[in-house]
C-alpha cells in the first residue's frame, strides 16, 4: 500500500473538512456540525500522519497526544464564559511556541536541500520561527494583560517605533546571515528568537485594554501565518492550507473589529492609543459640560415598570461583574410583562470579537433577541429606556459630534436618543480608552452607580417585590 | 434640474407624486419644480398651494425629472428626451414588453417597486409606506360597512360584544390592519404561513397556526406558495373561522402572480349576516373567490369590499408619505452618503449604477433595459437567520410601530459586506508581476505549494466573510483549534530522525506536538461548549 497516497487523500479531506468547519459557523444552526467537521478532520489528519512515522515512535506519540488532549480538555471544562479572551490568548501562544519548535527541530534533524529549493526551506525555516516567536510573547502578554497580571496600559517605551525598526532590520540582516550558512545557523535562530520574543512583548505592551480585540484577533492570524510557513518548510500542503485559514480568518476579524473602532489597523497594532507620544493623555479640549444626575434602583423599577420598550447595552463591565445570568432574569421579568427587551451589541464590546453574544448565550438569552448595532441604531430614538451595562465607549456621541475626543468617527450605539439612557457603572472614571464620555451629563441620562450584578439583583428584588 | 410632477392618468387615481410640502422640500435640495395644472386636486391640493411651495405650473414632461405615482403610459415613451429620469411605480415583471420602448427613448426607468429590502433603503420604500396606510383604510371601510361596535360595552342598554376580526397575511398591511383594529377596540386574530408569530402578538392579536409544519417564507419579505396539503389545512381553519368572525381582511399576495385565493365561497356563506371581508388582493384577482374588483358585492346579505384605491381614499396622506420617499431618493441621488445636506445638491444628481440601492430601481438606463438587476448575493450573505417579515401588498414590517423590526435583517451580518480589497487587489497585479518575473528561477514544487497557499487565503477569506458577528468567539476557538495541525509538522519532523527517540529533533518535535495538542482539544471542546449555549428562542 502507498502510505503516501493515503495521507495526501486523507490530507484532503482534512482540509475540505477544516472549510467546511469555518463555513458552518456563519450560522449558529450550522456551528455545531461546522465544529464536529473541524474534529474529524484533525483526527484525520493525525491518524494519517501517525502512518508515516516508525513504529517506535508511536508510543510516544500516544503519550504527548493523551496528555496535550488532557490539558486542552481540562481547561477548555474549567474556563468561565467571561474568561474566554485569556483561554484564546493562551491557546494562540501554544501555536506560536509550537511552530517555532517545528522550525527548531527541522533544524536540528532532517535535510536540507540545496540550491534554489534550499533557499526557500532556509526562508521559511527561518520565517516560521520568527512569527512562532512573535506570536508566543505577543498572546502570553495579552493573556497576562486580560488575566489582570500585567497592566492594560500602554507601555510606551521612548523612540519605541525605531527600536521595532532596528530590530526588524536586524531580523532581516540575520536572515541573510543565516541563509548563506544554515549548517551552522543555530546560533542565529537562537538570537533571531529572541529578538522575535521581545518584538512581540513590546508591541502587545504598547496596545491599550479596549484594543484587545484587534490584537487577540492579529494574534490568531499570525498563528496561522507561522504554520503556514512551517508548510512550506515541510513541503506540506495541509499545514499551508490550514495556515493560511486560520491566517486569513484572523485578518478578516481584525479588519472588523478595526472598522468597527474607525481606526487603522497600523494605528492599533503602532499602539499606545491614549497617550500619544510626546503629549500626556490631554483631556478633550473643553470637556463635557455639565454634572452627571445619578439615580436610585426604586426610580429605575418605576421607570421601566411603565416603558414599553427597552434596549441594553451591554459591555465588558458586565462580563467582569458576571451580571449576565442576572440580565437574562430581568430580560424574562420584563418581557413577562410584555415590555418589548432587546440587546445592542457594538461590535467591540467585550475584549474578544463577539464576546457579549457568548455570554448573554451563557445565560440561556435567545439569540434572536441580540441585535448587532446596525440592526438596532435607528431603534433608539423609540425606546424608552436604554440600560448601558459596563460599557462605556461605544455610546459615547463625542464619536459623532466631536472632533477632538479620541474615538471621533467610530460607530457608536446611539443609547442617547432613546427617551431615558441609565448607566452602570462601577465608578466615576473614564472608559478603557481614558475618554470622557458626554452621554453621562446629557439630560436623558442617570447614573446608577455600584457593581452591575449587585444593581440588577437590587433591580429584579425591586420589580417582583413590586408587582 | 428641474422636476415635472405629473397628473395621475389612472382612473380613479387621486394620488400625487408630490405634496406642496415636499415640492417645498425639493426645492430646499435646489430643485426647481414644476407641477401641472391640477395636478393636486385629487389630494386636496390646490394648484396655488405648489406656487406657495415654490412651484410653477407648466408642462412636466419637459423637465429633467419626471415623477408620478402609477405606471407612465407608454405612449409617453414617444415624446420623451434621451436622458431624462422618469420615476414611479412600474412593476417591471408585468410590463416587460414596455420596457423596451423606454430604453430606446433613451430614458433613465427608476421604478418605486423596486427598492431593495435594506435598511438604508427604508425611507424610500413606497410600498411600505402605502401598504401601512391601505392596511388602516382596510379597517376604516370595513368598520363602515359593518353595522355594529367595534368594541365591546356594556351599557345601560344592554351589553355589546366586541367585534372579532381575523386579518389573513402578516405582511406590513397586515400588521397596520391589526394595529387599527386593536385601537378600535375589537378582538383581533391573524394568520400568515410564516413563523412571526411573535409580531402579530406584539401588535395585539392572537397568532392562529396550521398544525403542520411548512415555512411559508419566500425570502425578500414575501410568502411563497404552499403545498396543496397545506392550503386545503389553511382552508379548513378560515372556513371554521368564519363561523366567528364578523370581519376578515385578507392581505395576500405573491410577487408576481395571481393572488392565492384563501375565502371560498362556502366560507363567505358561512359567515353571519352583516359580516364585512375586506379584500386587499381585489386588484390582482382577490384572495376571496366573491371578489368584485372595485365594488361592493354582497353575497348573501356579507359584504365583500373589493375597492381597488384604498390609497386613493387617503389620497392627502398618501401623496404625502410617497412624495416624502421620492423626496428621500432624491436627496441620496444627490448627495454622496455621509454628506452633509445643501441647498446647491440638486446640481450633484446623477444615476449611480454602482449604488446598492439605485441599481436595483433603475429598471431602464443609457439606452438598454437594466430589469431584472444582477443578484447581490455577494452583498447579501447567504441568509442567517430568515428575516421574518411580512406577506402581503409590501415587504418587510417596517410599519411605524411595528416591533417587527427588530428582525428586519435577521442576524445577518452587518459587518462589512465585502473586504477592503481596493488596495489589496492594487497590489495583486504587482505580485503577479514579480511572480511572472521570478517563476523561471523557482523550482516546480514551490511553486505548487505557493498555489495551495494562495488559493487557500482567497477560500479562508470568502468563508469567514460569511460568519456572523455573534459567532465571532466560537470561530476564534475553533480556529484555534484547527492551527493545532501544526502538530503534523512536528509529527513529520519526527520521522527525520527515526532510529533514535532521544535525539533533540524528537525531543522538540515532542514538545511542539504536545504544545499544538492541548490546542486541538481545548480548541474544539470550548467551541462546542460555547455553542451548546446558542439557543433561539423556542
Amino acid at each position: 500500500m502507498d502510505l503516501d497516497g493515503l495521507s495526501t487523500a486523507a490530507y484532503i479531506a482534512a482540509s475540505a473538512l477544516f472549510i467546511r468547519s469555518l463555513g458552518g459557523l456563519s450560522n449558529p444552526e450550522t456551528a455545531r456540525t461546522g465544529n464536529v467537521q473541524g474534529m474529524i478532520g484533525m483526527a484525520l489528519a493525525v491518524g494519517a500522519t501517525a502512518l508515516l512515522l516508525p513504529a517506535a515512535a508511536l508510543p510516544l506519540l500516544a503519550v504527548v497526544v493523551i496528555v496535550g488532549l488532557a490539558i486542552g480538555g481540562t481547561l477548555a471544562q474549567r474556563v468561565a464564559m467571561t474568561s474566554m479572551p485569556q483561554l484564546v490568548a493562551i491557546l494562540h501562544s501554544f501555536v506560536g511556541l509550537a511552530a517555532a519548535l517545528v522550525g527548531f527541530a527541522s533544524q536540528l534533524g532532517g535535510e536540507r536541500p540545496t540550491g534554489p529549493e534550499g533557499i526557500i526551506h532556509s526562508v521559511a525555516l527561518y520565517a516560521g520561527i520568527f512569527i512562532g516567536a512573535i506570536t508566543f510573547t505577543g498572546s502570553v502578554v495579552a493573556w497576562g494583560k486580560l488575566e489582570g497580571k500585567i497592566s492594560s496600559k500602554p507601555l510606551t517605551l521612548p523612540g519605541r517605533h525605531m527600536l521595532n525598526l532596528g530590530l526588524v532590520i536586524t531580523v532581516l540582516v540575520l536572515g541573510v546571515v543565516y541563509a548563506m550558512n544554515p549548517e551552522h545557523g543555530l546560533p542565529v535562530l537562537l538570537a533571531m528568537s529572541a529578538i522575535g520574543g521581545f518584538l512581540g512583548w513590546h508591541m502587545v505592551m504598547a496596545i491599550g485594554g479596549a484594543d484587545m480585540p484587534v490584537v487577540v484577533s492579529m494574534l490568531n492570524s499570525y498563528s496561522g501565518w507561522a504554520a503556514a510557513a512551517d508548510g512550506f518548510l515541510l513541503q506540506n500542503d495541509l499545514l499551508i492550507v490550514t495556515g493560511a485559514l486560520v491566517g486569513s480568518s484572523g485578518a478578516i476579524l481584525s479588519y472588523i473589529m478595526c472598522k468597527a473602532m474607525a481606526r487603522s489597523f497600523s494605528s492599533v497594532i503602532l499602539g499606545g492609543f491614549g497617550a500619544e507620544e510626546g503629549a500626556a493623555p490631554a483631556p478633550p479640549a473643553g470637556g463635557p459640560v455639565g454634572e452627571a444626575v445619578a439615580t436610585d434602583v426604586d426610580t429605575l423599577v418605576k421607570e421601566l415598570a411603565a416603558a414599553g420598550s427597552v434596549i441594553i447595552v451591554p459591555g465588558y463591565g458586565m462580563a467582569v461583574a458576571q451580571a449576565q445570568h442576572p440580565v437574562n432574569t430581568l430580560t424574562k421579568l420584563l418581557r413577562a410583562r410584555g415590555i418589548d427587551v432587546r440587546f445592542a451589541i457594538h461590535p467591540v464590546a467585550g475584549r474578544l470579537p463577539g464576546h457579549m453574544n457568548v455570554l448573554l448565550a451563557e445565560a440561556n438569552l435567545p439569540y434572536d433577541l441580540v441585535l448587532e448595532m446596525d440592526e438596532i441604531n435607528d431603534d433608539f430614538p423609540e425606546t424608552d429606556v436604554v440600560l448601558v451595562i459596563g460599557a462605556n465607549d461605544i455610546v459615547n456621541p463625542g464619536a459623532l459630534d466631536d472632533p477632538s475626543s479620541p474615538i471621533y468617527g467610530m460607530p457608536v450605539l446611539h443609547a442617547w436618543e432613546a427617551a431615558r439612557v441609565v448607566v452602570f457603572k462601577r465608578g466615576k472614571g473614564a472608559g478603557y480608552a481614558g475618554v470622557e464620555n458626554p452621554l453621562f451629563v446629557r439630560d436623558c441620562t442617570r447614573m446608577l452607580y455600584g457593581d452591575a450584578k449587585k444593581s440588577v439583583d437590587a433591580l429584579l428584588a425591586g420589580l417582583s417585590a413590586e408587582s | 434640474m428641474r422636476i415635472g410632477v405629473i397628473l395621475e392618468q389612472w382612473p380613479n387615481e387621486r394620488r400625487v407624486s408630490a405634496s406642496p410640502d415636499t415640492v417645498g422640500r425639493l426645492r430646499g435640495l435646489g430643485f426647481e419644480v414644476t407641477v401641472q395644472a391640477g395636478c393636486g386636486v385629487g389630494a386636496s391640493f390646490a394648484d396655488a398651494a405648489y406656487e406657495a411651495a415654490g412651484a410653477t405650473l407648466g408642462d412636466p414632461l419637459t423637465a429633467d425629472i419626471v415623477i408620478g405615482v402609477r405606471p407612465f403610459p407608454v405612449a409617453l415613451a414617444a415624446g420623451a428626451r434621451p436622458g431624462q429620469v422618469w420615476i414611479s411605480h412600474f412593476w417591471p415583471a408585468q410590463r416587460k414588453d414596455e420596457l423596451q420602448a423606454w430604453a430606446d427613448a433613451g430614458v433613465t426607468l427608476v421604478a418605486m417597486d423596486q427598492v431593495p429590502r435594506i435598511t438604508r433603503a427604508q425611507k424610500l420604500d413606497a410600498l411600505s409606506s402605502q401598504a401601512n396606510l391601505i392596511g388602516y383604510r382596510s379597517i376604516v371601510e370595513a368598520a363602515n360597512h359593518f353595522g355594529r361596535f367595534f368594541p365591546g360595552q356594556v351599557t345601560a342598554a344592554g351589553k355589546v360584544l366586541p367585534a372579532k376580526v381575523l386579518v389573513i397575511g402578516a405582511g406590513v398591511a397586515g400588521l397596520a390592519a391589526i394595529g387599527a383594529a386593536r385601537s378600535l377596540g375589537a378582538v383581533v386574530r391573524a394568520f400568515d404561513t410564516r413563523p412571526i408569530g411573535e409580531q402579530i402578538q406584539s401588535m395585539g392579536a392572537e397568532f392562529l397556526e396550521v398544525k403542520m409544519k411548512e415555512d411559508g417564507d419566500g425570502g425578500g419579505g414575501y410568502a411563497r406558495e404552499m403545498s396543496p396539503a397545506f392550503i386545503a389545512a389553511e382552508m379548513a381553519l378560515f372556513l371554521e373561522q368564519a363561523k366567528e368572525v364578523d370581519i376578515i381582511v385578507t392581505t395576500a399576495l405573491i410577487p408576481g402572480k395571481k393572488a392565492p385565493l384563501l375565502v371560498m365561497a362556502e366560507a363567505v356563506r358561512a359567515m353571519k349576516k352583516g359580516s364585512v371581508v375586506v379584500d386587499l388582493a381585489a386588484e390582482s384577482g382577490g384572495n376571496c373567490e366573491l371578489t368584485v374588483p372595485g365594488e361592493v358585492a354582497d353575497v348573501d346579505g356579507v359584504k365583500i369590499v373589493g375597492y381597488t384605491d384604498l390609497p386613493s381614499r387617503m389620497a392627502e396622506q398618501a401623496s404625502q408619505l410617497y412624495g416624502m420617499n421620492l423626496w428621500h431618493l432624491l436627496d441620496d441621488m444627490t448627495r454622496p452618503q455621509g454628506a452633509a445636506a445643501s441647498a446647491e445638491q440638486a446640481n450633484a444628481f446623477r444615476v449611480d449604477m454602482d449604488d446598492e440601492v439605485v441599481r436595483p430601481m433603475t429598471v431602464c438606463h443609457a439606452g438598454a433595459v437594466t430589469w431584472p438587476p444582477p443578484p447581490t448575493a455577494a452583498k447579501n450573505p447567504p441568509q442567517v437567520v430568515k428575516p421574518a417579515v411580512a406577506t402581503s401588498a409590501a415587504p418587510a414590517a417596517r410599519v411605524a410601530k411595528a416591533p417587527a423590526k427588530k428582525k428586519k435583517s435577521g442576524h445577518g451580518h452587518a459587518a462589512p459586506s465585502a473586504p477592503p480589497s481596493k488596495a489589496a487587489m492594487a497590489t495583486l497585479p504587482v505580485a503577479a508581476l514579480v511572480l511572472l518575473a521570478l517563476g523561471p528561477f523557482l523550482p516546480a514544487d514551490f511553486l505548487s505549494h505557493l498555489m495551495v497557499f494562495v488559493l487557500a487565503v482567497f477560500i479562508g477569506f470568502q468563508v469567514v466573510w460569511n460568519v456572523t458577528p455573534a459567532l465571532h468567539t466560537p470561530l476564534m476557538s475553533v480556529t484555534n483549534a484547527i492551527s493545532g495541525i501544526i502538530l503534523v509538522g512536528g509529527m513529520v519532523a519526527i520521522t527525520a530522525t527515526p532510529d533514535d527517540l532521544l535525539s533533540p529533533t524528537t525531543l522538540v518535535a515532542a514538545l511542539a506536538i504536545l504544545l499544538a495538542m492541548i490546542n486541538v482539544g481545548g480548541g474544539f471542546l470550548v467551541t462546542r461548549r460555547m455553542l451548546a449555549m446558542f439557543r433561539k428562542e423556542a
